[in-house]
């Protein structure tokens, strides 16, 4: 009883701002405006989303994202690694410094990025140095990867971390007295522990990367759309509520999806699981 | 950037309107609810006209673009005056949300230039009186574009590739390609929108990016060799780099009308404080407040009169009627905006 009365305000807030917004979103998926001005039930946007010229745009946020997850799992998890290795006592610190960056506006950071990348820019003159004379930085798919990974990036750290973290040092020693060399004892104890904080590290990468448009209109110069820029198209452009919620619909589809399939793979231990 | 702006002018806004609430015994016998775009009225006009008019209460909101607004307005706010650009203009008509002015109550209407009178998106300015306009052409970096810039076919120059900077939407790029090929920028003729929707993808290749507000930075930057943009941006990048210049193309342009109209709902004494403040806008010495505080062009000419000479003389600023004469308005698209957003998809998607 006292426990469901704490309950309530999230439950509120909940219903209010998640659920409801839900309901509107499915109700105007499923629906079209009739001549006469009343929202009639209709399934025709649902085929318009599967549309090839939507799935296209789709395939590409998908793959953009992909290579991002990727590469903050290939920089990230060695860096989880280290950080929670028992010979670096400053852990905690290095984590604040990890964390630091979000504590910055992410637009700020992306515009930030542009002043980096941009002819003239300090990569520019680092890269002259090197004799590689006006690199194309900026304003294509590897600007927009770059920001995706640099935005992200503490998102991977920091589950693997805590899954790490939690690693009973105990098992880690047995190992070690059973004779495994360090390859093993990584190999065999702990990767497979760590392996619930990747999932959600995974999960929390993907699934922002591949709504994001901010980033691929700043870095990726609007040269083609994301999901999401075909998703703000629809609703400020074309004023066509309905669509939108469509493909907002099928967006929502796919991150349930991912997110029941990485569940699955996580088994029941959610130890480094943030959310 | 301007965003940012725009949230902390807004900020500030409500402040001053906390405090002009609590401060002053003078009843308040009208509305006002005006919704304009962000930054868009030198602060000083509109602080002198509350304390000219203290009878009126004036409820200053702000968008950023014709879209929000007219989202918002569907959404069931309540405006007495809007400041809508041409094409919002007409739709705003067709759709009925906008009354019928009665010119005779504007006091200083004379002052407004015949040019912008009368234009295609309200013949006989039934519903609406100009307030700001300008054009859209290229603004170039001279140390990088030695040649003059004559037509928008440089704009396709493999000279450039990879230093040309597109403006990010539908109507501008679509009437940059149509323009060139000696059409309206309000065609629906698909025939002439496929033949303009591929001229814009064989330039693909040469268009380092498509920009809107970050453009001014690269400009500034010497990020780019030029960039389509609208004239008072232009105005603004060529006074923070001396390097720059603009250029409205031979083959003609778009010319932009900012409006001011008054909405259905705005009635009695609200729309007597309505005409009060229209006739206060059309004062020489407010428009060219304004004007100078927005940087962009009046159509007031008592206004340009008492500007100086080399404000009257800067070809941006106020191009000569020939250049004029060659370009035309956006027009509302109805139910053909539906095509060009297809084809603005399309070509994205690639």
């Amino acid at each position: 009883m006292k426990r469901s009365y704490f309950a309530a305000p999230y439950l509120l807030w909940m219903s209010l701002f998640i659920l409801v917004p839900l309901g509107i979103i499915v109700y105007y998926a499923m629906t079209a405006v009739s001549p006469d001005g009343s929202f009639v039930f209709t399934l025709e946007n649902l085929v318009k989303a599967f549309d090839p010229l939507y799935m296209g745009i789709l395939g590409r946020s998908v793959y953009l994202a992909l290579i991002a997850t990727i590469l903050c799992l290939l920089i990230g998890y060695p860096v989880a690694l280290i950080l929670t290795s028992k010979n670096f006592k400053k852990g905690s610190l290095i984590v604040i410094l990890f964390v630091l960056p979000m504590w910055m506006n992410f637009l700020l950071r992306t515009y930030a990025l542009i002043n980096i990348l941009d002819s003239g820019g300090v990569m520019h003159q680092f890269l002259g140095l090197f004799g590689i004379e006006n690199p194309k930085l900026l304003y294509n798919s590897f600007a927009i990867i770059l920001g995706l990974v640099y935005n992200y990036l503490p998102f991977m750290i920091l589950p693997i971390h805590s899954a790490m973290s939690k690693i009973d040092g105990g098992l880690i020693e047995a190992a070690e007295d059973l004779g495994a060399n360090s390859w093993n004892v990584f190999r065999r104890v702990r990767f497979p522990l760590s392996l619930p904080g990747v999932i959600s590290g995974i999960t929390m990468v993907f699934m922002p990367a591949v709504t994001t448009f901010a980033v691929s209109r700043l870095l990726g110069g609007s040269n083609f759309m994301m999901y999401g820029d075909v998703i703000e198209n629809q609703f400020f452009f074309m004023r066509d509520w309905h669509f939108g919620a469509t493909l907002s619909l099928v967006m929502m589809i796919l991150m349930l999806a991912s997110s029941f399939l990485f569940r699955k793979y996580q088994g029941d231990d959610d130890g480094g699981v943030l959310w | 950037m301007k965003k940012m702006f725009t949230l902390m002018l807004c900020l500030v806004m409500a402040c001053t309107l906390l405090l002009t609430g609590c401060g002053g015994g003078t009843e308040t016998t009208a509305t006002l609810r005006i919704y304009n775009w962000g930054d868009y009225i030198d602060d000083q006009v509109l602080a002198d006209f509350r304390a000219e008019h203290p009878e009126i209460n004036v409820i200053y909101d702000m968008f950023d673009s014709n879209e929000a607004m007219l989202a918002k307005l569907e959404g069931g706010a309540e405006y007495d005056i809007l400041f809508p650009s041409d094409y919002m203009i007409e739709k705003l008509i067709a759709e009925d949300m906008v009354q019928e002015l009665d010119l005779d109550r504007i006091e200083g209407l004379e002052n407004l230039s015949p040019s912008f009178m009368n234009m295609a998106f309200d013949p006989e300015n039934k519903y609406s009186i100009p307030y700001m306009w300008g054009t859209v052409g290229i603004l170039y970096n001279t140390t990088m574009v030695k040649e003059p810039v004559e037509s928008w076919d440089i704009l396709w120059d493999e000279k450039y590739s990879g230093q040309i900077v597109m403006y990010d939407s539908v109507r501008d790029s679509m009437g940059v390609a149509l323009k060139r090929m000696g059409e309206s920028v309000n065609t629906t003729d698909t025939a002439k929108l496929e033949a303009a929707i591929n001229s814009l993808k064989e330039q693909k290749p040469l268009v380092m990016a498509y920009m809107m507000d970050n453009a001014k930075s690269t400009m500034i930057n010497g990020g780019a060799a030029m960039a389509v943009v609208y004239s008072g941006d232009a105005i603004f990048c060529m006074g923070e780099n001396e390097e720059l210049a603009y250029a409205v193309p031979k083959e003609g342009s778009n010319v932009w009308v900012d409006g001011i109209v008054i909405t259905n709902s705005c009635q009695g004494e609200n729309l007597d404080a309505a005409y009060t403040f229209l006739s206060y806008l059309c004062e020489a010495e407010v428009a060219k407040a304004n004007s100078e505080y927005i940087g962009y062009a009046t159509p007031n000419a008592a206004a340009l009169e008492l500007m100086d000479e080399s404000v009257k003389n800067d070809a941006a600023y106020n191009p000569p009627q020939e250049v004029l004469e060659r370009c035309e308005v956006y027009l509302d698209l109805g139910e053909n905006e539906a095509i060009y957003a297809r084809y603005w998809e399309e070509f994205k998607a690639n």
